[in-house]
């Protein structure tokens, strides 16, 4: 049995096997059915990073964070006030996208890059930057910015971002 | 129509295959004691196909660690009928089962194939049976056979008809691509479920075997989709704020477990596929995630760092009750239950390396199965023989096949970029 679907795509078969036992005393038989597997389409695009780009603001906008932690380096700080006073003298929408290393689950790294992003969106706030205008997303170990399997890549990658 | 289809459709099946094999096998450990098995060429009668059904069968067995291979250059005879069989030919090569088929056409497309199993120790014939299917099931039909012959000669139900589903990403340019795939258990017949240019994350096997659920960030935020394997139907079930992560289908399909954080920090919830209700399990100021069921459907396995550090916990969906089930080490996460109920596959960390190991739920043991240092996902096939996990060579990602005593390794690795995050398919049959 071959599909096709509305997009013109013929349908490769990737058959499944439905076994039909019928039994003789001593040969069973099995007969195969087919199926077929359809690729999925992906749906809306992707929000487009270059329209939050802020031109304005020269500080620095990755941050990096410890091994497992979600705690705020001191030398981020100068660079995180900058960009909350730029934001509270210019309210604009800003998204945090906090990242982890390699080592570790996928999952697991998902909600500590959300951590590290949680903390700086709390900081942010204190300073007073209104919640309503971050929005907090974790890639975790999925995008990473340094590639290889050591320190100096871990810790570029253990990051949030604002942008 | 119909007619341009039967056309088109082989075609597009022999050239894709070539294009879409990804994952070639590599036997790296195997048992100390495995059993001889000599597999004949199946005897075709003229049919035309392209499959070595024989060497299909055999690649099978001797993936799963517990079969040597009589090779064929040795063979002193094709026999493909018990009645042909010389049992002191094959006794002398060393061989303890002798496996012997035949194919003949049967119409409309159907070809029919006669195969039998024969104690060569014995001089009896174990079984015979008959498979049948077309010729783009041609791999199905060899993968039933090695169901059939590893079945009756371990007592343990093979699973080389399963489907692995996995994700593999390539950076061009800097720009990615993740596909999301569906293979043989063997990682034959890739095929192509989703690709993106945003992550997709954590597939997870419907219990019937027909649908995957993962998480998408085609929305530039991830979201779960589920997504039907026959007519690509995708279906977005979440999209909250923050993590929209790890689902996992119940064991009678009608739920969903899975993170959100939407309160503020991640959590364990319960979505009813039908009513599309969620419910919360988890309410803790700590990263709960990676859920996973137990068979009974009554309980999940989480991971929560609720103790200081990522441990496996298991919580009782009624109550509400949790209970901390892992004390060795400072990371044991991403638990995937072995059909027995009892055995653990998870990520464990030792002297700063993350290994897979086994846990037994019952006497509380930890083995470490794995020496690799970045492993990821482990995942158990439905028969409980072996588990998959995704690991690091060099700088590329790749997964590799465990037994669950350690004994057996293979490896799948992917001719570019980077393969992750396996998921073992349930029994498709």
């Amino acid at each position: 049995m071959i599909h096709s679907n509305k997009f013109g795509f013929t349908a490769v078969v990737l058959s499944m096997i439905l076994a039909g036992c019928s039994s003789a005393p001593t040969d069973e038989s099995t007969d195969i059915e087919d199926t077929a597997v359809q690729t999925g389409q992906v749906g809306t695009s992707a929000i487009d990073d270059s329209a939050m780009m802020d031109a304005a603001s020269a500080a620095d906008t990755v941050f990096y964070f410890d091994y497992d932690k979600a705690l705020l380096k001191p030398e981020s700080r100068a660079a995180l006030l900058e960009h909350a006073a730029a934001l509270n003298s210019n309210p604009r929408s800003v998204r945090l996208e906090g990242h982890a290393d390699e080592r570790g689950t996928r999952e697991y790294n998902m909600a500590l890059g959300e951590r590290r992003a949680n903390a700086v969106k709390k900081f942010m706030v204190l300073q007073g930057v209104s919640a309503g205008l971050i929005e907090v997303i974790s890639y975790g170990e999925e995008r990473a910015a340094s590639y290889g399997s050591n320190d100096s890549a871990w810790s570029m990658n253990r990051r949030v971002e604002l942008k | 129509m119909c007619m341009a289809f039967l056309l088109v459709g082989p075609l597009f099946l022999a050239l894709s295959s070539s294009a879409w094999s990804e994952l070639v096998i590599r036997v790296t450990q195997g048992n100390d004691q495995p059993t001889i098995i000599a597999v004949a060429p199946i005897a075709l009668n003229g049919i035309q196909i392209k499959e070595d059904i024989g060497s299909i069968v055999e690649a099978d067995l001797k993936r799963s660690g517990l079969f040597s291979a009589i090779p064929r250059r040795d063979m002193l005879a094709f026999p493909s009928v018990a009645s042909d069989v010389y049992y002191r030919d094959w006794r002398m090569l060393g061989t303890e089962y002798l496996v012997v088929g035949a194919m003949i056409p049967i119409g409309e497309g159907r070809y029919q194939l006669d195969f039998s199993l024969l104690n060569v120790t014995a001089k009896k014939t174990e079984f015979n049976h008959r498979v049948s299917g077309t010729k783009s099931q041609m791999r199905d039909l060899a993968h039933l056979i090695s169901d059939k012959i590893y079945q009756e000669i371990t007592g343990i139900r093979g699973a080389f008809s399963t489907r692995l589903a996995y994700v593999t990403a390539n950076r061009k340019n800097g720009k990615y691509i993740y596909r999301l795939n569906v293979s043989d258990a063997d990682g034959a017949r890739e095929k192509l479920m989703l690709e993106s240019p945003e992550p997709i994350m954590s597939p997870s096997w419907a219990p019937n075997g027909k649908e995957l659920a993962y998480v998408s960030f085609e929305t530039g935020r991830p979201a779960i989709f589920r997504q039907n394997l026959v007519t690509a139907t995708r279906q977005q079930l979440t999209n909250f704020t923050g993590l929209n992560g790890a689902p996992s289908w119940s064991p009678d399909g009608k739920k969903m477990a899975l993170v959100l954080s939407k309160d503020g920090n991640p959590e364990i919830y319960i979505l009813d596929l039908a009513s599309k209700k969620f419910t919360r399990l988890t309410r803790h100021f700590a990263i709960d995630t990676e859920p996973t069921w137990m068979p009974d459907g009554k309980h999940l396995l989480f991971t929560s760092d609720r103790g200081g550090t990522p441990q496996i916990y298991k919580l009782n969906i009624t109550s509400k009750a949790t209970e901390r089930l892992t004390f060795r080490g400072n990371y044991n996460a991403r638990a995937s239950l072995a059909p027995d109920g009892r055995t653990l596959a998870l990520i464990h960390r030792s002297s700063d390396t993350f290994h897979v190991a086994s846990f037994d739920l019952v006497t509380g043991r930890m083995i470490e199965l794995t020496q690799t240092r970045l492993d990821e996902s482990p995942t158990v096939a439905p028969n409980g023989a072996m588990l998959m996990y995704a690991t690091k060579q060099g700088d590329r990602g790749v997964l590799v096949a465990v037994s669950l005593d350690a004994g057996v390794r293979y490896v799948l690795p992917a001719k570019s970029g980077d393969v992750r995050e396996p998921a073992w398919s349930p029994f498709l049959r």
